[in-house]
This record gives structure tokens, C-alpha cells and sequence, in this order.
């Protein structure tokens, strides 16, 4: 094994948790080979890279360029390529997000090298490495592994865990990636955030209304809850499809496959395609009139009730516990 | 304007997957196969940029002989002509894919590439990138709406927490989300005309898999399982639970 480059994603200089995430498995990588862990940023800053040495990060590398302060994958994934033959990486590791789900391939196929996107779990057996990966939105996992020399993985949000620890050595240096402005083929004129929502993708929690919410205007209730959790509100393609929720919200497959730490599921019934894309969550709280539902069989607790009567005494409760 | 829709044959949402004998791949025995529910937003798109400009939608395949009802799917939604790229099998990986799509792309020299944001067996969203890194040509993932303008493209790209509004110009490669549009629904005649029309074969090019796969399992995940009902008492009980047991809240 050679080196280990981690692509960082970081906005207005606040670096995402799952760049972290990245982090942490690039040291690990190193610890069981004689390699180092570089971590690329994109015009970042010193403060930037401090923060990735906590997390076992040998060398840092500033990507600067003038013609990539805007995003564009094809111009990001050049500047990375380069990068990564000036430092002689042959593992390449990436955050599954929008981002990194649309840059990874690309620069595998400027390798003509192999890549497995989100992955869950990644372990080093007999100097392969072995990693797992949900196939059929997690109605099946796949263990698997790379043929090429170079190999490309892109890691899914949530977990994979971050781990502070010591780094041998610490360097900070800039690349100069050689490109032109024709190297950046699509051009971000302009970007909407959704204010004051947390996304499925990204929340720790997540609270969730399906048909049994009856009305649209009843979703007040599960945006109440998710107030109090601080959580993002989801919802079944069955509330999706009668407009009753914009379609960013909607988990399944054919929505989001998402693994928070608590999923909420509010008069969901659990329908096969609904429990492919929360079902890797890590404790599943059910509320449903239908107590032969199939969302109780993936629960770890649940409410046999009309969610609309039990969301606001639920609401409540909880408001009691964190005044506590 | 010459306008390629690659589409793919996945099992149904609705399927309970089973793994097959070699414990590598699933039981395909009584699977329902559709046409990729994200690859009907990008035909839709295709056929909608087709009726405002005029020109040609040709869907692409690649697989064994059983994708050709994939292809006869987008015929009854309105998709001029239809190209399998045959394989004898269902071994292979994204690479393949990219490049055989590739390959056809380089014959019929479109002005634009529609497909859904990614196939729902493997869910990897990475044949856009690929393709368009092998024809060097823009590319604008999980799109939610699109504006064609003479050779420019606008484009809104669904990211976390919000969208980017994109621009890139022809020809370029679009991977459709949900919300692009509202796919039509096909018209029986259609689907009766779809079942008669001629498919363009090609042989697939080989390339060797850069991926191998070890084995498949069914997720395993012990749950809790506890269950209660609605009264007060034990609505303060779960509570307690989630927040003493599980300390999630």
C-alpha cells in the first residue's frame, strides 16, 4: 500500500462531520500499513487543517486555485487526480455525499480504476481490503473488493465513526493543480438553501409521517417533535405522491436511504420499499394504529396508536425530559 | 437534436430479495423486473426536450436479451428507437456499463444524455460520472429541473440542505431525481405498438471487472421489539426508555 488521500469537503470553512468520518479511516488504513494519510482540502486554511490532524492526519494538502472556488466536479476531480499521483496514493477515499458521489467516479475513471460508493464498513484482510456495501437500498449487503491497483471508495455519511487522536507528523502544503477554466465544464451560478431545515441525510434524528397523518396540515405535529429533537422531518413516498410533502423528504428507495441514530416512523405502515431506506438505523421508534403494521417488526419500541393523538402528548414528554 | 436516454432493468421496489445459490448475487426466480423508476424521469425529460425542439430519442441498454422489455417500456412512453447492447449475463460492473454506453454515444453523436440519477439494485450514481469523463462532456447529477436554451444548459441540482442552480453547455449529461417532471403514463395502443417495433443489436465490448463481489447476505439487526400502547402511562414509559435506556433524547 502506498498512500491514503481523503477528500475533505468543507463549507465557508466549517468542515461537514463526515469529512471527519473520512479522516478517521485514512489514519486507520495508515496505522496497519507503512503509508501516510493525506487529507486534500479545496482552498482551505491552516485552521482547516489543524482540525484534521486531531483526527490522525499526516500531511494536509491546500488545493489552491482561483478557478475552484466555485464547485465543479469535473474540475475538482482533475485538481484531485493530479494530486494524487503527485503523492503517490493508491487509496482514495470520499464522503458519499452529493459531492463526493459526483466527483469519486469520475476520478476512478481518470484512473481507470476501480470504485465501490457508500460504503458502511471497510476492514484490511490478508492486505486486501474488504469493505461492505448496501445493494437494493439495504435490502441486501454485498462484501466486497477493488481488482485494480488503485481503488476508489466513497464512505456513507453517519457510520463510519470519527475518532480524535495523535498524528505522527503534521505538514500543511499547498498543490497548485495544473487547469483551465475548460477543465471546469459546468459552473454553480447560484445556490437556495432550504432555511431552517435540517436534511434527511445529514440529521442525527429523523421524524417521519406517512398516510396516517391523514391531512398535510397535520405534519405540524411532526415538525413539532422534530423542533423539540432537533431532528429532520421525513416522509413515506405515499405522503410524498399526494403532495403532502416535497419530495427531498422522502425516504425510501426511491427517496433517501438514511441511518440516523433515532428514526421516528409516524403512521408509516413499513411498506418494503420504506423499510429499504431506513432500516440501517440505529434504534427505530414505530407509532401506528395497525399494531400487525410491518414497521413494528424493525422497531425497537413502539406506540400502537392514532400518531395524531399520540405525537402531541409524545411532544410533551419529551419537552419534560430536556428541561430536566 | 439527437437525444440518448440509457435505461436499466431492476427488480421491482416491491421485491422481497432473496440470495441466490451462489450466495453472491440475488435469487432472481419470481423477481418482477421494471424499468429503473428514476430512468421514467429522464425519458420523460428526453421526450419533453424532443417535443420543443424536434429531433430523435433513442434509449439504450446494456444486458442480456431480457432488457429489451425495458427497452419496449420507454417505446410505450413515446422514445423513437431503442439500442441493446447485448451481454450474456448479468455479471458485470459500472465500467462496463460507462464504457459500452460510451462506445455508442462516440456512432450517434447526441446532443445530450439523459439517465435516472442512479439504478435501484446497486445504487452507486456513478455511470454519469463515468460516461462523462470518458466523452469529456459536462455533467449535472440529481437534477430537478432543467432549462434547455440553444447550447446552454440550466440546471438545478438537488445537494444537502438545499439545491445548486448549474450551468454547462452541449452536449452534456443530465442524471434525473424525482421531481423533474411528472412521468406520462404509457397509452395502451402504445404498449401494443412498442411490442413490434425493431431493436438495434450490438454485441458488448468486454472489459474485465474491476470489482468482484464476495458474497451477498441479508442485513441481520436485532431489534428491541418493544412495544406499547397509546395511554399515557406508557407514552411517559417510552420516553423514559429512549432517554434513560438508549440516551437518544
Amino acid at each position: 500500500m502506498k498512500n491514503i488521500l481523503a477528500y475533505v469537503e468543507s463549507i465557508n470553512g466549517n468542515i461537514k462531520r463526515s469529512a471527519f468520518e473520512v479522516a478517521t479511516t485514512a489514519a486507520k488504513l495508515k496505522s496497519k500499513t507503512n503509508s501516510l494519510a493525506i487529507a486534500a482540502i479545496i482552498n482551505g486554511t491552516e485552521e482547516i487543517a489543524n482540525q484534521l490532524f486531531d483526527y490522525g492526519i499526516n500531511q494536509v494538502i491546500n488545493i489552491e486555485s482561483d478557478i475552484l472556488k466555485k464547485y465543479s466536479a469535473q474540475g475538482i476531480a482533475k485538481a484531485v487526480y493530479q494530486l494524487a499521483i503527485n503523492k503517490d496514493c493508491d487509496i482514495l477515499l470520499f464522503p458519499a455525499s452529493s459531492d463526493g458521489l459526483e466527483l469519486a467516479p469520475i476520478i476512478a475513471s481518470k484512473f481507470d480504476a476501480g470504485y465501490i460508493a457508500d460504503i458502511i464498513e471497510m476492514n484490511i484482510e490478508n492486505d486486501d481490503i474488504i469493505v461492505k456495501k448496501p445493494v437494493y437500498a439495504g435490502k441486501s449487503i454485498i462484501t466486497t473488493k477493488i481488482n485494480t491497483p488503485i481503488k476508489v471508495f466513497s464512505l456513507r455519511p453517519n457510520v463510519f465513526t470519527s475518532v480524535r487522536q495523535n498524528s505522527t507528523s503534521k505538514q500543511f502544503e499547498s498543490f497548485n493543480p495544473e487547469l483551465t477554466i475548460n477543465d471546469c465544464k459546468t459552473v454553480v451560478i447560484d445556490t437556495v438553501k432550504n432555511e431552517g431545515r435540517l436534511d434527511v441525510k445529514e440529521a442525527d434524528i429523523i421524524v417521519s409521517g406517512g398516510r396516517g397523518m391523514k391531512e398535510p396540515e397535520n405534519f405540524i405535529l411532526i415538525e413539532e417533535l422534530a423542533k423539540v429533537l432537533n431532528a429532520a422531518v421525513g416522509a413515506s413516498r405515499a405522503a410524498v405522491d399526494a403532495g403532502w410533502r416535497p419530495h427531498s423528504e422522502q425516504v425510501g428507495q426511491t427517496g433517501k436511504t438514511v441511518s440516523p441514530s433515532l428514526y421516528v416512523a409516524c403512521g408509516i405502515s413499513g411498506a418494503i420499499q420504506h423499510l429499504a431506506g431506513m432500516s440501517s438505523s440505529k434504534v427505530i421508534f414505530a407509532i401506528n394504529k395497525d399494531k400487525e403494521a410491518p414497521i413494528f417488526k424493525v422497531a425497537d419500541y413502539g406506540i400502537v396508536g392514532d400518531a395524531l393523538e399520540v405525537l402531541p402528548k409524545l411532544t410533551e414528554e419529551i419537552k419534560k425530559i430536556k428541561e430536566v | 437534436m439527437n437525444i440518448l436516454v440509457a435505461v436499466s432493468r431492476v427488480p421491482d421496489t416491491a421485491t422481497k430479495i432473496l440470495i441466490g445459490s451462489d450466495g453472491k448475487s440475488i435469487d432472481t426466480n419470481n423477481v418482477k423486473f421494471i424499468l429503473n423508476p428514476y430512468d421514467e424521469y429522464a425519458i420523460e425529460e428526453a421526450l419533453q426536450l424532443k417535443e420543443k425542439n424536434g429531433g430523435r430519442v433513442v434509449a439504450i441498454t446494456v444486458g442480456p436479451n431480457e432488457n429489451q422489455e425495458t427497452l419496449r417500456n420507454a417505446f410505450a412512453m413515446g422514445v423513437d428507437d431503442g439500442a441493446h447492447i447485448k451481454t450474456v449475463d448479468m455479471n458485470f460492473d459500472s465500467f462496463f456499463v460507462a464504457k459500452n454506453i460510451a462506445e455508442y454515444a462516440k456512432s450517434f453523436d447526441p446532443d445530450i444524455i439523459f439517465m435516472g440519477k442512479q439504478s435501484i439494485d446497486f445504487d452507486s450514481l456513478q455511470v454519469p460520472s463515468i460516461l462523462a469523463d470518458l466523452l469529456d462532456f459536462p455533467v449535472i447529477t440529481i437534477v430537478t429541473k432543467l432549462e434547455v436554451n440553444g447550447n446552454k444548459v440550466v440546471a438545478e441540482r438537488e445537494v444537502e440542505g438545499g439545491k445548486e442552480i448549474i450551468e454547462a453547455s452541449l452536449p452534456c449529461i443530465i442524471s434525473a431525481q424525482k421531481g423533474l417532471n411528472e412521468p406520462r403514463y404509457p397509452k395502451l395502443p402504445d404498449i401494443m405498438k412498442a411490442k413490434k417495433k425493431p431493436i438495434e443489436e450490438r454485441p458488448a465490448h468486454y472489459y474485465d471487472n474491476k470489482i468482484e463481489i464476495l458474497r451477498m447476505e441479508l442485513p441481520v439487526r436485532q431489534r428491541l421489539n418493544k412495544i406499547f400502547n397509546s395511554s399515557d402511562e406508557e407514552i411517559k414509559e417510552v420516553v423514559r426508555l429512549l432517554h434513560e435506556e438508549s440516551k437518544l433524547i
